[in-house]
């Protein structure tokens, strides 16, 4: 594994490529790709952060702790609330703040707080030919040229590779709660967990257990202000099932840490899929999934689906307006059926055209999106 | 500033231009007399005219799909317009281009509740999006203070924010999914009422490209519920340095207004003579949002206070009703009429990292003793959007280049500052020529690569956002086969 010390390295690195890379930060969200492996975790340690202004530049590969630690230190955080993948996937390393962008890794909080790839307000990378390039910055508003920081979060590592990330942070609120409302099935769920977000209440998570038998709402700032918010969010959802409020606040985060990092599905056989959905499809969507266990957060509008190795979860899925992604599979599985769903020819074309701009020997994770 | 000579061969195909194009489209939709195409000779950025050779204005996708195919087989470049609201030359016409305008194209195609998501043409205008949605209490969050007049499609060419980004982002944040033309007039689909589309995020590069990439024809945009109330507050500074001080303390107070709005002295004064808001003359006012319910806004703003107290504030006015509320938005929102009942002025909107405010508006107000014009300042403090307003005369000649030139060191500072050219403007004609300030040449080819992809031909908009000697040799197109 080749592990450059910095940007000039990381460049060096792929001009001399003459095979493909495997693109990696911490190695803990994809696993099973060909080629030797390219890590920037050499490449760390937090280079600006002004809490003031809510913006933070470091390495790519500065582990997410790390940022998070000093985030804390500050009374502030990643309001994407990136998941952590090393349980799901049975992963280890350490998870890096560039694989958290390249993967743009959203939470459950990516409902009310918007994707990573909201806050990610400049990168440079290092593209197929080995050139550093810059694009953003590290202010929050910014539409000078084409909004490349857009492209490159999400892209896997298929496009560039991170050498530098900045990102806008928020502060933490004061406290947090969660109400858990007692309802039959999905449907009811995501009927409840509906008029939730379309309160005026702020909710900043939106779940629904079926294990739990529980639609499950989080909100928080100012304590009177989430004390004010349960009492109004118990009485609209009284309708939808008995509703329980959980006020102890460190109770509420791990309750959202483990849904965020899809505990339930931990150590359990399986491939494991990720479905973004219209969030009132769900119900319909997920009964079609013939799944072995599920999951549903972003209001329904996410569905995490355990099903039997080697199942083509797509052909059971049919159609609808989203798409589903192997997250978890045997290579073979993998292989046949592709991590990404396929898009249409024109959208397809386009994508491909994007990569042999941005790689034109084809050498970043070859394969991973098409 | 410079555009590309007109092709003389396109000019000569004219006629058969336009014969092809009355073809797919209503007569009434098809605009070549010249007394009538100067309409669409400029945008807000009314220092550049050019009347285009034609202008069209579809009623569908499909009609701006058989438009585009058409041009694009004849060689023929093509302008996108929302409303023509750009401050920035964004729909600023060649004269060998064809404008295509949308605004027929304004039908809500969708509104969904449940899902929180309003499906659009995007001619449709900004403020009436919300309007579609409000009878339940929903709003489209991003406003740009055009947002009477523009056009959603023009929201996402230019990535649009507004005063309230702060809390609700901008244009990119709220855009869901849209229907986009290419050049060549294949339809994509690319998202919808999911969140993040699959794929790579090309949501995230069509919205800001300015018109260069595709003719956005429809969108599905993201509504939220209205918050129960909001009440703005006034402070008032002897110093913006303070004022800066005392916006960093909020936010690192965990208090997250939805809207931050700076006034400096220059701008106070004018707005006061024009709009009589009761304004103290000071040298920084600070007018703060924030929302909730009653307690959660009294909440708030005793945290604001006690915050704002600790920086010796001249003056600190809360809203006891929507009347005073009223007030203390009334200058600001006046501001730009204010500027333009006494002087032209131009408007630049480039952000720096809000640290930088106190070094920024020294040197601003340096510059302007230089350059002889004044300059009012108002901003979005929370996100270090400035609008630092260049007063000139338009009659005196020569005082629109030295506003230009003006301009361009204030836009300079703000790069060496750390921030940017633009934050919600765009480039358009405007900064075009100062990107070079921005990014290194191997930053803007990475830039051009992607429109390479989308228009290989550069036949939309094409002497936008890049300075021209890097785009000449990709615009120096082939002539259409005869």
């Amino acid at each position: 594994m080749m592990t450059p010390k910095d940007e000039a390295e990381l460049g060096e690195a792929v001009r001399q490529a003459k095979a493909p890379l495997a693109i990696r930060g911490g190695g803990t969200r994809l696993t099973g790709l060909a080629g030797e492996a390219l890590s920037v975790s050499g490449l760390s340690g937090i280079t600006l952060y002004e809490p003031g202004a809510l913006t933070m530049v470091a390495q790519a590969g500065t582990p997410l702790a790390e940022v998070e630690a000093a985030l804390a230190a500050e009374n502030q955080r990643l309001a994407f609330e990136p998941m952590d993948h090393r349980g799901l996937l049975g992963t280890e390393g350490v998870p890096t703040i560039g694989g958290v962008f390249a993967a743009n890794v959203s939470g459950p909080r990516r409902v009310q707080a918007g994707a990573a790839r909201d806050f990610l307000l400049g990168v440079r990378y290092i593209d197929g030919m080995g050139q550093a390039i810059k694009n953003g910055g590290r202010v929050m508003k910014n539409v000078t040229g084409y909004d490349l920081v857009k492209l490159m979060a999400g892209s896997w590592g298929t496009l560039g590779v991170l050498s530098e990330v900045s990102f806008k942070v928020l502060p933490r609120p004061e406290t947090e709660a969660t109400l858990r409302v007692a309802v039959d099935g999905a449907a009811a769920a995501v009927r409840a967990l509906s008029v939730a977000l379309g309160s005026p209440f702020e909710v900043s998570g939106a779940a629904y257990d079926p294990d739990q038998g529980a639609a499950l709402l989080r909100i928080e700032g100012f304590a009177p202000s989430v004390s004010y918010r349960a009492g109004r969010l118990s009485a609209l959802l009284g309708a939808s099932g008995a509703v329980e409020l959980v006020e102890d606040a460190a109770t509420s985060a791990a309750l959202w840490a483990a849904l965020r990092d899809v505990a339930p599905f931990r150590g359990q056989s399986g491939d494991v899929w990720r479905l973004s959905c219209k969030p009132s499809q769900a119900p319909e969507l997920a009964a079609r999934l013939k799944a072995e266990a599920l999951l549903f957060d972003w209001g329904g509008g996410l569905i995490w689906a355990r099903v039997p190795e080697g199942t083509d979860l797509r052909a059971r899925a049919g159609s609808y307006d989203g798409h589903a992604t192997l997250m978890r599979a045997a290579p073979e599985t993998r292989a046949r059926l592709g991590m990404f769903q396929p898009q249409p020819a024109p959208l397809a074309a386009i994508a491909a055209g994007l990569r042999a701009k941005f790689d034109p020997r084809g050498i970043f994770n070859p394969g991973l999106m098409g | 500033m410079q555009m590309p000579q007109p092709d003389a061969s396109v000019l000569a195909r004219k006629d058969r231009l336009v014969a092809r194009l009355s073809q797919v489209l209503a007569p009434d939709a098809l605009i070549h007399d010249p007394a009538e195409t100067r309409a669409y000779e400029c945008d807000a950025l009314t220092a550049y005219k050019c009347a285009p050779m034609l202008a069209v204005l579809p009623r569908s996708t499909r009609e701006v799909a058989d438009v585009l195919r058409i041009c694009h087989e004849e060689g023929v470049p093509v302008v996108p317009r929302g409303s023509g609201t750009s401050l920035a030359g964004g729909a600023l016409p060649t004269a060998d281009s064809v404008i295509l305008g949308v605004a027929r194209m304004n039908a809500v195609l969708e509104t969904d509740f449940d899902n929180r998501i309003i499906r659009v043409q995007t001619g449709r205008t900004n403020l009436s999006v919300t309007g579609a949605v409000e009878e339940e209490d929903f709003f489209y969050a991003p406003d740009p203070s055009s947002q009477l007049a523009c056009a959603i499609a023009g929201n996402i060419g230019m990535n649009s924010g507004g005063a309230h980004c702060l809390k609700y982002g901008v244009t990119t944040n709220n855009l869901m999914g849209v229907t986009l033309v290419l050049m060549d007039g294949t339809v994509l689909e690319i998202g919808g009422a999911h969140l993040d589309a699959g794929g790579l995020d090309l949501l995230g590069v069509i919205c800001g490209s300015e018109g260069q990439l595709g003719v956005v024809t429809e969108a599905t945009l993201r509504i939220l519920r209205k918050p129960e109330g909001a009440r703005p507050v006034l402070m008032g500074f002897d110093d913006s340095e303070v004022a800066g001080a005392c916006v960093s303390d909020i936010i690192k107070a965990g208090v997250l207004p939805v809207a931050i709005e700076f006034m400096d002295r220059p701008c106070i004064r004018a707005t006061e003579a024009f709009a009589h808001a009761g304004y103290p003359d000071c040298e920084a006012l600070l007018i703060i949002e924030v929302e909730g319910s009653d307690p959660e806004i009294a909440h708030q703003l005793t945290l604001i206070k006690e915050i704002a107290a600790r920086h010796d504030p001249v003056e600190f006015r809360e809203a006891a009703d929507a009347d005073e509320a009223g007030r203390i938005w009334l200058g600001r929102k006046s501001a730009f009429g204010a500027m333009g009942q006494i002087n032209d002025y131009m408007c630049l909107d480039g952000t720096i990292p809000v640290s930088s405010l106190p070094m920024v508006l020294r040197r601003i107000g340096e510059m302007s003793k230089d350059f002889g014009l004044d300059v009012a300042n108002v901003f979005h403090a929370g996100d270090g959007n400035m609008h630092p307003l260049i007063l000139f005369d338009a009659n005196k000649p020569g005082d629109l280049e030295t506003c230009e030139a003006f301009g361009a060191e204030i836009l300079k500072l703000c790069v060496e500052a750390g921030g940017c050219l633009t934050g919600e403007h765009g480039v358009g004609v405007e900064k075009r020529d100062l990107m070079l300030h921005q990014y290194d040449p191997v930053d803007l080819e990475a830039q051009l690569t992607v429109k390479d992809v989308f228009d290989p031909a550069w036949l939309l908009n094409p002497a936008k956002v890049f300075p021209l000697q890097v785009t000449e040799a990709r615009r120096a197109r082939p002539l259409a086969a005869e």
